[in-house]
């Protein structure tokens, strides 16, 4: 079946299920993605559940945090991840000193014209590498994440709309290492997912040591997909059938949450949203046109891991800990 | 460990103890209520402003003195007040270290204790509604303490749907649970102070002091219609001697049965008489039979065995004319005994009225008619008398109320050498028109004087009847002259408000007789009822037991029909994951079909073929879009013929 061209996105109206019912992962759509997860493989080995969680949040329209130590892989992921999808990619690496100008771009006089011209800056790209975003100040952070929501920037008083897809993803430190301005609660929830990636298994980090240089293997890559048709897979996700039983089954999940007295807070409709949109793309990219209680559990680390804070409690239990324990709490209705 | 208590949750604590301390208040000692509310409004202030609480050694203080109080105010530590003052006290110092749950826990635990000993004071309608409130609230609270996050309004609700659930076991307990006479524990010993009464002497002042009280002494029912009022003498302590002021019941030797000739038909009624702490029981002169557990003194008192402590419900019968048999010689040499060296003119007068006359009939005739023509006021708040108090009455004050007029009239009586005893007791009553009983309070107190004729035996004379007719015949309010205090409520202008009452206690009273006064005879009469009559305990225990039982298995029921899925397909697959879970493969609560599936799949290597095959239609009938009917027969069918 031939993918049903979806040109306009709008956030506001979610688009009615086909009625076929089979708006899902199309042969070539899927091709496509699985292409896409078998070339990044390639490059960081060993972490294919990661690469797909970062694919469906991207298919999700949402933003992307990976947090854990320097070294881990974070930037090549998001480099790979840019290449195979043909997206514009540029890489804003934070620093403590830098101002939102040098993000967003600035106005310079031209001589020839005799006025100031917009220079924009890295932000007008379809994939931004946000590296090490917890180690600019709040300011500049937050230049960054307005953006993000807005898909917008606003400089000397003239809005500016971002290139289609946008997509951000950030890597950020553990926040208890020197020089971090750790990212607020409210900045947290404009990710879709938070991702650890964790260190390699022995296998795999022995194929890493002996294998060819990255950088190399990087510059070789192909884009595995058109812009075009990553707009369409956007849209073939947004089909993708939830039924009433599996509402009752998020709503469990998010109720629980709010019950529990294991956390400070619980989970927000919009991460509850968050929940159903990943839920949908994970669907996608597991080739289904339907979202499955499993589905819904693989993305809930990825979802809830950063939007949750458990009460301390003595031990210090990280999100995917959470979350598990979230899985088992809340039955499936 | 658990979080600390939210600020919502602690408030909603804050109101039900409150509500729990607040009947008690006007009982406590002023400091120990100060305490509380300072300990109240210390933690409130903790808990807004997120301050420390008071350090431990201060608390230890707190404690010593408290106890230390405690016991110079009631001299003990025991007992119902002071029990009771130290719950209230350790309830405010516990709540100064209330910094876990588990402790506010202990503080809601304490206050449901202390709202139950309100029954103590008082069961009356007003007391269980505002119980209930308590409890309603304390249960919010309890409610809130375990799930900190939800909102307050959803806690009273849940509060509320647990203690509706409850309603029905409650019931079944009130009915069932097998009755013993009497309160199941004993009350401590100052339990009964401070009850309101006749009493076991009688001096000037004493009834009008009891006649500014609304209290209810009694109510009677009769089978029938009631007699008039002016016939409802209602008989209690009788006294025999006389020391100059007070009289007293005296030992009276010799003093015979008590047996008379009735000369009228009996009537029959029921009394329910509220507890005074005195062994009396009333009835109408004079009693035709005696309430179990009482005895008929020979001069026809009802007593009880025991002080009356709890409202008592007898039925009696009485004969309103009647010829009481012989007094004995020593009982009428009682009866005509005087102190000497009191009221001059008053034994003149009698040994005036004594020498004139041919009979005793006419002596006491005289003296009635002297009452009626002498000019006596009645007034509730007679001039103060001097050491001869029946001389400064007659010929000095002349105002006076029963009890003037009686132990003038008994004194002037011995003093004519006609043997007299004067009677306390009631006069009249109020009839209820909503229920058709009669309330008798203890403004209606009357004292009497009873006379012995040969011939006629003991004869009742009430010479506040001859002085002030309207006493009688209309009441104590059309006696008294205007302007002087009465008793709110027998205030004849307020008629309204007299409707409200009559309504208000006809429903007070619904409530004395059918649920406070549901003791042992109004069982057996339910289970007569019923058709189960000489029901012994054990079976009582045997229904308690199995309509509890079918109380909690109907909710279950209840409970378990709405936790059973809507969805069919649902409900088929949950029949497919039993079969499996007989053959040791269970799914886990959290497991979701495909996961299932592939688990099942490699236990039962045989069957993996369809186990997927079922897993695989249930997620397209359940997650996917289809709404197939068809898929469901399919599904059911694979599922009946699946074996592992």
């Amino acid at each position: 079946m031939i993918l049903q061209p979806v040109p306009q996105f709008d956030s506001k109206s979610v688009p009615p299920s086909s009625p076929s019912g089979h708006a899902g992962a199309t042969p070539i759509a899927s091709a496509a993605l699985r292409r896409v997860v078998e070339q990044t493989s390639k490059v960081i080995l060993g972490k294919e559940r990661q690469i797909r969680l970062a694919l469906a949040c991207l298919l999700s329209r949402g933003h992307l945090l990976i947090e854990d130590l320097p070294g881990v892989g974070k930037t090549t992921l998001a480099h790979v991840l840019a290449r195979s999808l043909g997206l514009g990619f540029h890489r804003i690496q934070f620093t403590s000193d830098m101002l939102p100008a040098d993000i967003i771009g600035v106005s310079i006089y031209d001589r020839e014209s005799a006025s100031f011209k917009f220079h924009p800056g890295p932000i007008f790209s379809q994939l931004v590498l946000a590296d090490e975003v917890n180690r600019a100040t709040p300011k500049t952070q937050s230049a960054l994440l307005e953006a993000m929501e807005e898909h917008q920037v606003t400089a000397e008083g003239e809005s500016r709309r971002l290139p289609e897809p946008f997509f951000v993803i950030a890597t950020q430190n553990p926040s208890h290492q020197v020089g971090t301005f750790p990212l607020p609660e409210s900045q947290l929830d404009r990710f879709q997912m938070r991702l650890e990636l964790g260190y390699p298994d022995r296998a795999a980090e022995r194929a890493l040591l002996q294998g060819v240089d990255r950088r190399d293997l990087i510059a070789s890559l192909e884009p595995c997909v058109t812009p075009a048709e990553l707009l369409a897979l956007q849209g073939a996700v947004r089909q993708v059938h939830v039924s009433p039983a599996l509402v009752d089954y998020v709503q469990a999940l998010v109720e629980y949450t709010r019950r529990s007295p294991d956390f400070v807070n619980g989970l927000s409709p919009r991460a509850a949203l968050a929940l159903v949109a990943c839920s949908r793309a994970w669907a996608t990219v597991e080739g289904r046109d339907r979202v499955i209680p499993e589905d819904v559990q693989a993305v809930l680390p990825g979802v809830a891991g950063h939007r949750l804070h458990p009460v301390v409690n003595g031990v210090r239990r990280t999100s995917s800990d959470i979350a598990v324990g979230l899985v088992e709490a809340v039955p499936i209705p | 460990m658990n979080p600390a208590p939210t600020l919502a949750n602690l408030l909603v604590l804050g109101v039900g103890i409150l509500l729990a301390a607040a009947p008690h208040v006007a009982r406590l000692p002023w400091w120990v209520s100060a305490l509380a509310l300072g300990a109240l409004g210390w933690r409130a202030w903790a808990a807004w402003r997120n301050e420390r609480m008071p350090r431990r050694w201060l608390l230890y203080a707190l404690v010593v003195f408290g106890i230390g109080a405690v016991f110079l105010s009631y001299r003990t530590l025991f007992g119902r007040d002071a029990g009771i003052t130290m719950l209230v006290l350790f309830l405010a110092l516990k709540l100064l270290e209330t910094r876990t749950q588990r402790d506010v826990i202990i503080v809601t635990f304490l206050c449901y204790f202390l709202s139950l000993t309100n029954f103590f004071y008082s069961q009356t309608i007003p007391t269980g509604i505002l119980m209930a409130a308590t409890v309603l609230v304390l249960t919010a609270a309890l409610v809130g303490f375990s799930g900190p996050t939800r909102p307050v309004a959803r806690n009273f609700r849940t509060a509320g749907m647990l203690l509706a659930q409850g309603i029905p076991v409650m019931l079944i307990l009130f009915l069932f649970f097998p009755r013993v006479p009497g309160p199941l524990w004993g009350m401590p010993s100052d339990a009964y102070s401070g009850m309101t009464g006749l009493s076991e002497s009688m001096s000037p002042g004493d009834i009008s002091a009891l006649s500014q009280s609304d209290a209810i002494a009694f109510r009677v029912k009769f089978d029938g219609a009631p007699p008039p009022k002016k016939a409802l003498y209602w008989r209690g302590p009788v006294f025999w001697e006389f020391d100059g002021r007070s009289w007293r019941p005296g030992s009276v030797p010799n003093p015979g049965d008590p047996q008379f000739d009735p000369l009228s038909p009996p009537v029959t009624y029921s009394v329910t008489v509220e507890p005074h702490n005195r062994p009396w029981l009333f009835a109408l002169d004079l009693p035709g039979r005696v309430p179990p557990g009482a005895q008929l003194t020979a001069d026809f008192q009802l007593h009880a065995r025991r002080p009356v402590r709890t409202r008592l419900r007898y039925d009696m019968s009485s004969f309103l004319e009647y010829r009481t048999a012989g007094g004995s010689a020593e009982a009428l040499a009682a009866a005509r005994a005087l102190p000497s060296g009191f009221n001059p003119k008053a034994l003149a007068l009698a040994g005036q009225w004594a020498r004139g006359a041919g009979s005793d009939e006419e002596i006491v005739l005289r003296a009635v008619d002297f009452f009626r023509r002498a000019g006596f006021g009645y007034t509730l708040s007679p001039p103060p008398l001097g050491h001869d108090s029946v001389d400064d009455f007659i010929f000095g004050t002349k105002r006076g109320f029963c009890e003037h007029f009686s132990s003038a009239f008994a004194y002037l009586m011995r003093a004519a050498g006609i043997p007299a005893r004067v009677v306390t007791g009631y006069q009249g009553g109020e009839i209820n028109p909503v229920d058709g009983y009669i309330t008798v309070r203890q403004a209606d107190a009357h004292a009497w004087v009873e006379v012995w004729l040969a011939g006629r035996g003991w004869t009742r004379v009430d010479p506040t009847a001859a002085a002030v007719p309207l006493r009688i015949e209309s009441g104590l309010a059309a006696a008294v002259p205007r302007g002087e205090p009465l008793p709110f409520l027998t205030r004849p202008e307020l008629t309204w408000l007299r409707t409200l009452r009559f309504n208000w206690e006809a429903l007070a009273n619904y409530w004395n007789q059918w649920v406070l006064g549901y003791n042992p005879e109004r069982q057996r009469g339910l289970f007569n009822r019923l058709g189960m009559p000489d029901t012994t305990w054990q079976t009582m225990a045997q229904m308690l037991f199995w309509a509890v039982g079918a109380v909690t298995v109907a909710f279950a029921l209840w409970l378990l029909r709405k936790a059973r899925p809507r969805d069919a397909a649902h409900a088929i697959w949950l029949t497919f994951c039993a079969k499996l879970a007989r053959r040791g493969t269970a799914r886990g609560a959290a497991e979701g079909p495909r996961n299932f599936a592939d688990r099942a799949a490699l236990a039962h290597p045989r069957a993996a073929a369809r186990i997927r095959a079922i897993a695989s239609l249930y997620i397209d009938l359940r997650y996917g879009p289809e709404r197939d009917h068809g898929g469901v027969a399919r599904l059911r069918a694979l599922v009946r013929g699946f074996r592992a």
